[in-house]
């Protein structure tokens, strides 16, 4: 059965106000910006997101409101440092925020992904992070007395979305660059959202089984929309646009500003048509592969 | 390295600090990258004494050779494109965990007496002020053999005491990580805008190397404890021509570096 599903229509049916959202996943890089702005544009609210990483996505959707709680290993515009609306959010609005370390954050989706309460660590030993957090509690290994390990709590998202290179309709994908937590994410969350740079035939996914992350009966949606980690790269599709997270962080240091900046390029665009136009053609050409460079062919022949 | 250093009006401030951070790389070890000038020490030292390194990058990748163009994040097309291996962070940070890591690279905006460091929270005078977060930094201070971190030199950036240890370093001092069952690991080495500090057996900071652009009563007066002195205290060796060499060609615009 096919999940192919328009952007709007994925975002409207799978994440109610209220829900967990897991995004931002394979860390820098494909990044779901395009379904990020379309829960900004549906207003949703009292969203809990759940990542390693964010770079600025997780700033965009706290400055528009639609975030009450963030669980997460690091917020903020990975090249230029801070991000300024998550800063505000939490020292001026008081912003849930519960800090988790990126192996922590891998630990807890992989829990949620094997079925298991808590899976033991030796990270964050001594860390002030652990402290007081819901997520971390020293236990001892149930095999040898005085070996005193991290448990770390089990999270379930109510949903993950992943930005893949493509998939086919029944949300079969094929990813390659750096995973990052997307694999147990997807496996932990109760449903799973895809968005493909391209919606291809099931036969050219099952030509590769190795390259298939994500198994279609894990998947809710599927939606087709090149362009949509903008301004994260996609490897193979287009580069990081750099200079957009330089002028994002210029364009958002005060309150008025980030207004400005959604409007411009949130709530002013219909869909990533409208933002790619605005993006302009020119630096969608810049951003594009200059050299291909193709991986050998494999031979899955028996 | 045989070859000379260049006067100091020939280089900046962060390539002196790039070149001080690639020499803690020792050649063949396995080194947990990190974030921003780390970036560049991995390359420099990859081009230079230690060519058998190999980077672990919490994304997922690891990488035998340097990355062939600048990168501003380890997700960087050009940090996939020839990579030894690209997955997921469960397998470095498993790598990480038992024991295989040699040397982790940390940013941080404190760093205290005993090399604890605070990339979370600080709380001051004028209220809090929220960081980013941990990232992979605590999980590195947690578990590699050992860690390098990398930050500006101000009283108010190495405080006696940091107001929230994200990354565990040498906690109260000797024998601490061992009473909270960290496996192994603390801190080696803290570079920053004005010296190289590095720790005794009791687990408290003391100054190695102060810059070329630095005194060593300079140093003292910008840092927030009594800092001690090593008896054979030193000047930073300046970059080499060749580090110098592998910092531009690699950071043609100087984002990181000018």
């Amino acid at each position: 059965m096919s999940k192919l599903l328009s952007m709007s229509d994925a975002i409207a049916t799978l994440i109610p106000d209220g829900a967990s959202v897991a995004l931002g996943l394979q860390l820098e890089q494909m990044i779901p910006f395009a379904a990020g702005h379309e829960i900004i544009r549906q207003k949703r609210r009292g969203l809990t997101l759940i990542g390693p990483i964010s770079d600025i996505l997780f700033d965009q959707l706290i400055a528009a409101g639609c975030v009450e709680r963030v669980i997460a290993a690091w917020v903020g515009n990975v090249m230029m440092g801070s991000a300024y609306n998550f800063r505000r959010a939490v020292e001026q609005d008081g912003l849930r925020v519960t800090n988790l370390t990126n192996f922590a954050v891998a630990l807890a989706l992989q829990a949620a992904a094997m079925g298991v309460p808590f899976l033991p660590t030796r990270t964050a030993l001594g860390s002030d992070t652990a402290l007081n957090n819901e997520f971390f509690t020293e236990m001892e290994s149930p095999f040898h007395a005085g070996d005193k390990l991290h448990a770390v709590r089990a999270l379930a998202p109510d949903i993950a979305i992943v930005h893949v290179q493509r998939a086919d309709r029944n949300g079969n994908a094929h990813c390659w660059g750096n995973f990052g937590v997307m694999v147990e994410a997807v496996r932990a969350a109760k449903r799973v959202m895809i968005v493909a740079e391209e919606i291809v035939d099931p036969e050219v996914i099952a030509s590769d089984p190795n390259r298939t992350m994500l198994p279609g009966f894990l998947v809710n949606a599927v939606v087709e929309c090149p362009y949509g980690a903008h301004p994260s790269p996609v490897q193979g599709y287009y580069k990081r646009d750099d200079a957009f997270f330089r002028q994002y962080h210029e364009q958002t240091k005060t309150r008025e500003e980030s207004a400005a900046w959604l409007k411009r390029w949130v709530y002013g665009v219909n869909d990533r048509r409208d933002y790619m136009n605005q993006l302009g053609a020119g630096r969608v050409e810049e951003l594009g592969v200059k050299q291909h460079a193709y991986a050998v062919q494999t031979d899955y022949g028996y | 390295m045989p070859t000379a250093a260049l006067p100091p009006a020939t280089y900046t401030l962060s390539e002196l600090m790039v070149a001080a951070a690639a020499r803690e790389i020792r050649d063949g070890e396995v080194v947990f990258v990190g974030m921003r000038l780390p970036l560049i020490a991995f390359v420099v030292a990859k081009r230079t004494h230690a060519p058998n390194a190999v980077g672990l990058f919490e994304n997922g990748v690891i990488r035998s050779t340097p990355a062939p163009e600048l990168i501003y994040t380890m997700a960087d097309p050009p940090n996939i494109l020839g990579a030894t291996q690209c997955l997921d962070m469960l397998g470095v940070m498993s790598l990480l965990q038992s024991g295989r890591v040699h040397l982790g690279f940390l940013g941080a905006a404190e760093v205290d007496r005993f090399g604890n460091l605070n990339s979370t929270e600080v709380r001051g005078p004028k209220g809090m002020v929220r960081l980013p977060g941990s990232g992979g930094a605590c999980d590195i201070a947690s578990l590699a053999q050992r860690y390098v971190a990398v930050l500006e030199h101000s009283r108010q950036r190495l405080p006696e005491r940091v107001s929230f240890i994200t990354s565990p370093g040498n906690g109260e001092g000797s024998g601490w990580r061992k009473r909270v069952h960290l496996p192994r690991g603390g801190p080696s080495a803290v570079i920053t805008t004005k010296a190289v500090l590095r720790f005794g057996e009791d687990g408290e900071a003391y100054l190695a190397s102060a810059h070329p652009v630095s005194s060593v009563e300079d140093v003292i007066a910008h840092t927030g404890w009594k800092l001690r002195v090593a008896e054979n205290v030193s000047t930073t060796p300046e970059p080499t021509a060749e580090e110098l060499k592998a910092i531009r060609e690699y950071d043609r615009e100087g984002f990181w570096t000018s």
